[in-house]
């Protein structure tokens, strides 16, 4: 009798892993608020409000590319509609802070200022729950949800792959984006959201909610990363890679893909929804340019310049290419696009593995290397 | 002196001809001097009764070259001084001071100075001036209008001044002179006589006018509702003429092989802006020969086009063959240096290319039918352009090397076929194409960087909806598609068309993944 040594069950995360992990938890949740409130702005180790707003930010997108990374990186699916879910997320709260700003708008009325811009004299239904703010966090995880399952279901029942099902996402996102952009449809139209004074009652411009939101964003970002890996080294996630490698064989083996796949995609917009909820309180504004399709593409570069299958890939990248963005913009803004293009031409031709892959390959021929001197 | 020209003009007046010769000295006093009311009135009276002396003179008074110098009038026209009435030569007072009009007094001048045309002796004026009269109908004109047709000889002018009659009696205060110019607006099917009728229905109070207004407005939406129709079906063409034009060179580099040309918008951007730079050497240098600058500039968007997709296929795109997804984000990162190059040599505004004199205007088929040389020249040309491609792939050696490197890249490879040769020149032809769609665009719309970016998506759709690998797909997708779009646009509105066409073209990939015509047999498999 043959023996089939099953793969043995993984530690979540190695010692090290764990440290570094704490480590980073500290950082965002104490170091940086202390670095940031209690420190004088004069200190040398002061960090100004500009880099706990663009950290913030930049948080926000890790998210959108870890979410990117489990449906490109590990499924082999390429989304081009991620944008959208993220602007779901970022529209579901919207609409609660600009019910919070109840009557200190410039029409000093109930509605918010672009319905009485527009003239209507009651909410429209779609609003109807967006003064509660359970209503609205549910709201901002069944927006995308609830699209991505339907969505879903229809493309992978029909088994939609590769580049159609890429530019089907696209699609959506694009016909989304038009369907926002009109003032009939009840989400402000161009403008968008934006205004906004209090969140839970408390104003939301002090340094105080500042941190709070930047502290909630980083530890979302931890417990999103740490949630990822436990996905992918589960069972779960060896048969979402199978499926990327060879989705027949899974097939063949007794394994129906679409529970897999649609479950994944869901699981996916969502992280990019509350991404999404997160970014608007901190930046003050959302609006339907947010679901170009540009944006979306962009999440995908941000996974791949990080390595895409691995996990930390993903977040290092989005650092890494909204850092050089938001210096390159203020630096020499019309070169920004250039060096975008050429990272996308660069990253697919020369580093399909990303910066995380050929450190991790690089490492891997160091010690061959040992191992074969010694 | 003065006093003896007046008395001379008065005499010559008085001798002359008094019942005909209708500008009298005192009238062109009125006209030119008094309170602006007075003078509008004058103006009417004096119209009403017209000669080619008081075209003249309201012609002169128009350009500002009436002068007066206390009761005397004096047109100037080359130096000299002529008498308005008469049109005798008179000398120049010195004090002379010009004849001061407001906008009002200009606005009646102008309208009267169009009124006299209806008297003109050129049929082609006259004919002219009553359309005007007709979509522009004026109360004030109503004598005058009187008079012409009475004297028109012309039957087709004579039906237009009995018409324009019409909508002045239209607006009359006695409801049976209403009552029969109703009546009468009911033969002219025009979008302009509807609009008056619509006005006047919501104002008019007797009945059984009102019954008679609806029943000319019934007749004029009937035979209006074909010109309707044909234009909306026009302008369904037109786009789908366009979206085939756009969709043919991706048919090729994606659809035989298989690289997703995320920047085959800037390629058309390319095309566009090389139409742009031949334009406007011609502008500058062949005057004349302007009105044929598409000539060169057609082989030159080509050319461009061509000469950028081969120089990506050969620095870029080949090296991720058989990956689409790289392929997909590769090529945007392409548009977006394309894009930023032509912000950066040519700015970020939209350029103006303007057409040759010879595609302005239209055809006008129906009454409210007018097909633009512009949008009919480019259906003919995107026809040609398929005929061409079509006969390139089907016809020659070049076509039958891309077939055969498409179904069977290791086969056509043994056969000797230099099968990266051929992407090259493949790929250099699908951007070529999208050189030529640049080109027409660049005639019917603004010129930009970010021309291609709002074609790309619609682009890929028509494709995919077509299906994968042949051109028949292509050509019915896009035509289906534009001609769907205008349709649901003129019932729902334009954005909502584009969000419902999209919501359809998703949900009709699901139930045909491969698109309306699925290559069938081995090479669907590829």
């Amino acid at each position: 009798m043959t023996n089939i040594t099953l793969p043995q069950p993984v530690r979540l995360l190695s010692p090290w892993g764990w440290t570094l992990f704490i480590g980073l938890l500290l950082m965002v949740g104490v170091l940086v608020p202390v670095l940031n409130l209690y420190l004088p702005v004069a200190h040398p180790l002061h960090m100004s409000d500009f880099a706990v707003s663009l950290i913030g930010k930049i948080m926000c997108f890790a998210i959108c590319a870890l979410a990117m990374d489990l449906i490109w990186g590990y499924t082999g699916i390429l989304s081009l509609g991620h944008g959208l879910f993220f602007a779901l997320g970022g529209y579901a709260m919207g609409m609660y802070l600009m019910r919070q700003i109840g009557t200190d708008g410039n029409y000093t009325s109930e509605l918010p200022d672009f319905m009485v811009f527009l003239d209507w004299k009651v909410l429209p239904w779609h609003w109807y729950f967006s003064d509660s703010f359970i209503a609205t966090l549910l709201l901002v995880v069944l927006a995308p949800g609830l699209l991505a399952l339907v969505f879903g279901y229809f493309a992978f029942r029909s088994r939609i792959k590769g580049v159609y099902f890429s530019i089907i996402t696209q699609a959506m996102t694009f016909a989304f984006m038009l369907l926002f952009f009109r003032n009939e449809t009840g989400f402000g139209g161009n403008n968008g959201f934006t205004d906004f004074k209090r969140i839970l009652g408390t104003p939301i411009a002090t340094p105080n909610m500042r941190m709070l939101l930047f502290v909630l964003t980083g530890a979302c970002l931890l417990g999103c990363y740490l949630g990822a890996r436990w996905l992918i080294q589960s069972k779960y996630g060896r048969v979402l890679q199978a499926i990327r490698d060879a989705e027949s064989r899974v097939m063949f083996s007794g394994y129906s893909p679409l529970p897999y796949k649609l479950s994944i995609w869901v699981i996916s917009a969502v992280m990019c929804g509350i991404a999404g909820a997160l970014y608007v309180p901190q930046v003050g504004i959302i609006n339907p340019s947010e679901m170009s399709p540009a944006n979306s593409i962009e999440i995908a570069i941000w996974a791949a310049v990080g390595g895409r299958a691995t996990l930390i890939g993903p977040i290092v990248g989005a650092f890494m290419v909204n850092g050089a963005k938001s210096w390159l913009t203020v630096v020499a803004p019309e070169y920004w696009l250039y060096v975008l293009g050429a990272l996308f031409i660069a990253v697919t031709l020369y580093m399909p593995q990303g910066v995380v892959g050929l450190l991790v390959s690089l490492k891997q021929r160091l010690q061959a290397g040992k191992g074969e001197s010694s | 002196m003065k006093a003896i020209v007046w008395f001379w003009v008065g005499c010559v007046f008085s001798l002359g001809c008094s019942a005909v010769h209708a500008l009298t000295p005192q009238q062109v006093q009125d006209i030119v001097t008094g309170e602006t009311d007075a003078r509008i009135e004058s103006l009417q009276k004096a119209l009403a009764q017209p000669d080619a002396q008081t075209a003249l003179f309201l012609q002169a008074l128009a350009d500002d070259t009436v002068v007066i110098a206390g009761e005397q009038t004096v047109i100037l026209r080359d130096g000299k001084g002529f008498d308005p009435a008469s049109g005798k030569e008179v000398a120049v007072p010195a004090n002379a001071e010009s004849v001061v009009s407001n906008n009002r007094m200009r606005g009646e001048i102008d309208s009267a100075l169009a009124a006299l045309q209806l008297l003109s002796p050129d049929d082609t004026v006259r004919m002219k001036a009553a359309q005007a009269l007709v979509s522009e109908p004026d109360p004030s004109k109503k004598v005058l209008l009187d008079k012409a047709i009475a004297a028109e000889k012309n039957p087709s002018i004579s039906q237009l001044l009995l018409l324009a009659q019409a909508a002045i009696d239209i607006t009359s205060t006695d409801a049976k002179v209403r009552m029969a110019a109703a009546k009468a607006l009911g033969n002219s099917k025009t979008p302009n006589t509807q609009l008056l009728l619509n006005q006047q229905m919501t104002q008019e109070t007797d009945p059984a006018v009102r019954a008679q207004m609806g029943a000319s407005l019934a007749e004029i939406k009937s035979a209006l509702a074909w010109g309707e129709r044909l234009g909306a079906l026009f302008t369904g063409l037109s786009l789908g003429s366009i979206l085939l034009l756009v969709a043919l060179g991706l048919a090729i580099t994606y659809g035989l092989m298989g690289v997703i040309n995320m920047a085959h918008g800037e390629l058309m951007m390319v095309g566009a802006y090389a139409t742009y730079v031949v334009q406007a050497f011609f502008r500058q240098h062949m005057g004349p020969a302007f009105d044929y600058y598409l000539v060169v500039a057609l082989p030159m968007a080509f050319l461009s086009a061509a000469l950028v997709g081969a120089l990506l296929e050969r620095t870029v795109l080949r090296h991720l063959y058989g990956r689409p997804l790289e392929t997909l984000l590769a090529t945007w990162g392409i548009s977006l240096i394309l894009m930023q190059t032509v912000r950066t040599v040519f700015g970020a505004q939209n350029v103006a290319v303007e057409n040759p004199s010879w595609m302005s205007g239209g055809m006008q088929v129906l009454v409210n039918l007018s097909l633009p040389w512009n949008r009919l020249l480019i259906i003919v040309f995107a026809l040609l352009v398929l005929a061409g491609v079509a006969l390139l792939i089907s016809q020659t050696r070049l076509g039958l090397f891309v077939r055969g490197v498409t179904q069977n890249r290791a086969m056509a490879s043994c056969m000797g076929v230099n099968t990266a040769r051929i992407d090259t020149y493949a790929f250099a032809l699908g951007s070529g194409i999208a050189g030529l769609a640049g080109c027409a665009l660049s005639q019917i719309g603004n010129v930009g960087p970010d021309l291609g970016q709002g074609y790309i998506v619609d682009a890929f759709m028509v494709v995919v909806l077509g299906g994968v690998g042949q051109l028949a797909g292509t050509v019915y997708a896009a035509l289906g598609l534009g001609v769907l779009n205008k349709l649901l646009e003129g019932w729902t509105g334009a954005v909502l068309a584009k969000i419902a066409v999209l919501v359809l073209i998703i949900i009709f990939i699901q139930k045909r993944p491969q698109g309306l015509f699925a290559m069938k047999g081995r090479s669907a498999e590829a």
